[in-house]
């Protein structure tokens, strides 16, 4: 009937793309309904600030507008049950000061809102908000992770200390203190992890609609987590869960700044509840620097002890880690996440690592692409780096002496963090992408123009990295005191005329699970890829899921489908070989069609097998009618995806401006289902971290206030700033999963920032540059070259 | 990111511009290609109540040769000229600037006429008509007046074009000797963190971003016709200016890409 095309391994176009592109899919913006209120936020203007007085009668008066709410009132209201929610409180006595939707008396970042406007237009909602009248008094701000460290302002008046928590992980004291006794070489390095602002191309936004008879409401939002946030809004407002139902439309991206739960979530749900008409919300661009929590912010100290052929005896991490104002859905934990992947990919006897967790006055942070990771790569790469200079070996030669099982194929390494390496292949890796970037070549061309004065000096970096994705193990989470599990859910039916339905509980915003998930289907169960439909994103017709982000929907996902799609095919046997009187112990089944071993003349395909399931006039006696199975996949492991990134630089030695000219990746993510998919992500997932290197920066004054809020001044590249990328692969299959897939989603940004700024390094080490500060911008590249603190 | 709300009037020629002008006064902006004025209206940094769109005008998109000079309507897109035959073969350099403003979307919806009423010292083709020696035509109530392009630029996002004037051509002189642009930024789209052009091999030269205004380098102009070589002459390009500081650079910074830059593009330009 039907030969089985587009499955895994096929580099194929994506089935979302015509519709994304043509304009025909609805985002939370394009969606309207009758009677629906906007929301205007009044945003906070100063860090940190006791709420006096708020006069909202100039507000109210204005045409168009239903109603204005202080936080006092909302709070007087009783809509909340509880605080916004910090699902994982990292240590037991983790400081958490309660986060209300709407500040009550004291407002604690630029931003926080501090009353809404309901109107009946967007433009009526923003002028009203122009006119309500707040009376601060302004306290002082904690505005750096130092300030919050060293300085005498609290980011909470009533607590005494900004030290929200202290975590470690030191498996072996002992043998840490030994490893750093007398070490023949010895790195110490401090790096800063600038805030970032995750900028997705969809600003995030909100639709809630009451049921016309009252009693539900239906939430469409821009979130990576419809699932998480139905739990959550339950928990914080006492609304029904049964009662909820959360719609994530077209999502334009997130890259982890949709994986919260949100005020204006919150308070879309409880406005609309209680005045029975639809609320919405859309951010601005200007509005999301506060009302989006941002990415990264950490002081590193990493420290490495060797021996004098610069072997690796241990190494030690410390951070300093920036909050922000509030603990937010997964804030603390995010130091967390990195914390296991300071050791890399090498061989590490003895380990230790701690994070401070700071309040400051500042936007909170939480995840963003990599979460922890990118944070913990950088620093072991460019601690490595300057590990390698001091033995006096090329970066690439330090990487060898070090890798994990002497850089050959291993399965199941235990690291010194105390995690389980799935699988590791690394110095094959390595030598692919040496050779894919004419390493050799490139040198003696970085070493001609040094000889030759070149105005344009050239840089040379690499990175071989490690993440962990496809999070995750329930009980790994329940270890670390995270808040839910790891598992994922999926449900596979084949309807009577044999075209299949998938149901998935992760839920994508731009990675294309709906093409990925088909081509699962198709070599599982030998069909069309165009013959599978994939359902998601609507709580309704997907109950149970944990959504979309770690790099985990297709290690976990994607193989739940798998495993149901298996299970479906077994109950399909069952059918089959009551058909052919048979013993389903000899059926076979390949490309789809099931038949008597010896016998292959008589075969019926899986989908013809659609219909006698739903006709159910002769099925086995006692098996229920219908083809449906479903799985909750909890993955026995982490998947740990790596490879090696090679970044070529050039240096206007004039005007201090880096050029990024050559990019190498070579990435092994286990087996690839769609390799055009792991192509995209690679591509966006370098540029995001080069983007660190090179461009981005959150930037804030002593006050708090941001500098740089708007794209004019924050700086996203775009594609004309990046050079053609050159990617290959290695692969080498997780033993997480039975599909041997690892993850893709964030590795590109984990390892190319440090790729970049080693090349950037390497291409100022002739002016005696042994670091510099992310990004590097001209300026500071000039002034490095003269000399110059950075 | 929201606009206040205004008024929205069209405009038929550039005499009914000027008659909506005078009746509007200062709460009135005309709208061109509304790149940088809308963006600042979204911001609410600009509130003004009346919009008289002079955007459709197509009769003064133009690029032609007359007499000795390029005359070009004021309604002539970036796009325009970067993709004229006229300029190409007699002003080369306004082609190349106009190709380095903004991203393509830009390009397409900005104009000649708008970018140089909106007086920015960071934008690349009001500094190029500074070097090229142009002249700003404007109407008025009394009819039409001609401004040198070296007197038009007044202060920081200011021209000397009265409230109820409206700029209808630039001009440019044709077939001059060489040229330069040399414009220094951190990503393709943005303004230049400091710009230098060079026209008519070195007779004219002006300097992006060092100041409140499209700025003359007076200094390596005169340095040059004094006979000074292009080297030292560069090392005079930031005398007289008081650059901005920003998150890109400060003004010890700028200084120093103001005379690596005039040097570049002096170079380029064949200036001796």
């Amino acid at each position: 009937m039907n030969a089985t095309t587009g499955g895994i391994g096929t580099a194929m176009l994506r089935k979302e793309d015509p519709k994304l592109l043509t304009g025909e899919n609805k985002f939370v913006d394009d969606i309207h309904v009758n009677g629906e209120l906007w929301m205007g936020m009044v945003r906070c203007t100063s860090a940190h600030a006791k709420i006096v007085s708020i006069d909202t009668s100039g507000a109210e008066a204005m045409p168009g507008v239903h109603s204005v709410y202080t936080g006092q009132q909302l709070a007087d209201m009783e809509l909340w049950a509880a605080p916004l929610p910090c699902a994982w409180p990292v240590t037991e006595d983790m400081l958490n000061p309660p986060h209300w939707p709407v500040a009550v008396d004291t407002a604690r970042h630029v931003g926080e809102i501090v009353a809404v406007v309901l109107a009946d237009s967007r433009y009526q909602a923003a002028d009203a908000v122009e006119h309500v009248v707040v009376e601060y008094d302004y306290q002082p701000a904690v505005a750096s992770i130092a300030a919050a460290r060293d300085g005498d302002a609290k980011a909470h008046l009533e607590l005494d200390t900004n030290k929200a928590y202290t975590w470690e992980l030191v498996p072996d004291p002992d043998a840490l203190a030994a490893a750093f006794e007398n070490p023949a070489h010895h790195v110490s390095a401090d790096f800063v992890q600038q805030r970032l602002i995750p900028a997705a191309m969809e600003p995030r936004g909100v639709l809630a609609v009451p049921s016309p008879m009252g009693g539900e409401i239906t939430l469409y939002s821009a979130t990576q987590v419809p699932h998480i946030l139905k739990v959550m809004i339950a928990a914080t407002t006492g609304l029904p869960e049964q009662k909820l139902r959360i719609i994530a439309p077209s999502v334009g991206g997130g890259f982890g700044a949709k994986l919260n739960v949100n005020p204006d979530e919150l308070l879309a749900v409880t406005l609309a509840n209680r005045l029975g008409r639809a609320v919405r919300w859309t951010e601005t661009r200007s509005e999301a620097v506060g009302s989006t929590h941002q990415g990264r912010g950490q002081l590193q100290h990493i420290e490495i002890a060797a021996d004098e052929n610069g072997k690796i005896q241990g190494v030690r991490a410390h951070l300093d880690a920036d909050m922000g104002a509030y603990m937010m859905l997964i804030t603390p934990g995010v130091a967390l996440l990195g914390s296991f992947l300071y050791t890399g990919v090498y061989d590490v006897p003895a380990f230790g690592f701690s994070c401070d967790g700071y309040f400051t006055n500042l936007t909170p942070t939480d995840a963003y692409r990599g979460a922890g990771r990118p944070e913990a790569s950088y620093a072991i790469e460019r601690a490595m780096d300057i590990l390698a200079a001091k033995v006096g070996v090329g970066p690439d030669e330090i990487r060898r002496r070090n890798y994990i099982n002497g850089g050959e194929f291993f399965e199941d390494h235990e690291a010194a963090s105390t995690l389980i390496f799935d699988s590791g292949n690394y110095a094959p890796n390595l030598e692919k992408a040496l050779e894919l970037a004419k390493y050799e070549e490139l040198k003696a061309e970085q070493a001609r123009r040094r000889e030759a004065g070149d105005g344009k000096q050239l840089g040379i970096g690499m990175c071989t990295y490690v993440e962990i994705c496809g999070l995750a193990p329930s009980r790994a989470l329940g270890g670390l005191n995270y808040g839910a599990g790891g598992w994922e859910h999926a449900t596979v039916r084949m309807l009577p005329t044999g075209k299949v339905e998938v149901v998935s509980g992760s839920t994508p915003h731009g990675q294309g699970h709906e093409t990925a998930w088909s081509q699962i289907i198709a070599t599982k169960m030998g069909v069309s890829s165009d013959d599978v439909t994939v359902l998601h994103s609507d709580t309704a017709l997907s109950p149970l899921g944990l959504d979309t982000y770690g790099s985990r929907s297709l290690a976990v996902g994607g193989v739940a489908i798998s495993m149901a799609a298996e299970k479906l095919i077994e109950k399909a046997k069952l059918i089959a070989a009551h058909q052919f009187e048979a013993s389903p112990d000899d059926l076979e089944f390949v490309d789809g069609s099931f038949s008597v071993k010896g016998t292959p003349a008589k075969s019926v395909h899986i989908q013809e097998l659609g219909f006698a399931a739903f006709a159910a006039h002769d099925l086995p006696d006692g098996m229920e009618p219908n083809l449906q199975e479903q799985v909750s996949f909890d993955p026995p492991n982490f998947a740990f995806p790596f490879g090696t990134h090679v970044a070529v630089v050039e240096i206007d030695e004039v005007t201090g401006g880096v050029e990024l000219v050559d990019y190498i990746a070579v990435d092994d993510c286990g087996t690839q289902v769609n390799p055009m998919i792991v192509e995209g992500q690679l591509h966006g997932g370098i540029v995001q971290g080069a983007a660190q290197a090179l461009w981005e920066i959150a930037m804030y004054d002593d006050d708090g206030n941001p500098t740089n809020p708007s794209f004019m001044d924050y700086l996203v590249p775009s594609a004309a700033e990046v050079p053609y990328m050159k990617t290959d692969y290695t692969v080498t299959p997780s033993t997480s999963n039975p599909l041997g897939v690892k993850g893709a989603g964030e590795a590109g940004t984990i390892g190319s920032a440090a790729a970049v700024m080693n090349a950037v390094v390497d291409a100022l080490s002739p002016y005696g540059v042994e670091d510099m500060d992310m990004p590097a911008t001209p300026r500071r590249v000039w002034k490095a070259m003269q000399g110059g603190a950075s | 990111m929201i606009p206040a709300a205004f008024d929205y009037k069209v405009a038929e020629s550039a005499e009914h511009a000027v008659q909506l002008l005078g009746e509007y006064g200062d709460e009135s902006k005309l709208l061109a290609g509304g790149h940088s004025l809308i963006p600042m209206m979204k911001f609410r940094l600009a509130t003004p109540t009346v919009l008289i769109d002079v955007g459709r005008l197509s009769d003064m998109r133009y690029i032609r040769r007359d007499n000795g000079h390029i005359s070009i309507g004021a309604m002539t897109r970036h796009e325009q000229l970067e993709n004229s035959d006229v300029l190409a073969e007699a002003c080369p350099m306004l082609k190349h600037v106009a190709s380095l403003v903004g991203d393509p979307s830009v390009r397409h919806r900005g104009t000649l006429g708008g970018t140089m009423a909106h007086a920015d010292a960071a934008s690349d083709l009001p500094a190029a008509v500074l070097a090229l020696g142009g002249t700003i035509v404007a109407a008025g109530p009394n009819g039409t007046r001609e401004i040198a392009a070296s007197d038009f630029f007044s202060g920081y996002f200011e021209s000397v074009l009265a409230a109820d004037e409206m700029i209808t051509e630039i001009k440019v002189p044709a077939d001059t000797g060489g040229w330069s642009y040399q414009k220094f930024n951190r990503r393709a789209q943005d303004w230049a963190i400091v710009g230098v052009a060079v026209a008519d091999g070195g007779s004219g030269v002006s300097l992006v971003n060092m100041g409140s205004t499209p700025l003359r380098a007076e200094a390596v102009e005169s340095a040059l016709r004094g006979g000074a070589s292009a080297a030292d002459a560069s090392l005079m390009a930031a005398d007289g200016t008081s650059p901005p500081e920003d998150h890109n650079a400060d003004a010890e910074y700028r200084t120093h890409l103001a005379k690596a830059l005039t040097a570049r593009a002096l170079a380029e330009a064949g200036a001796s």
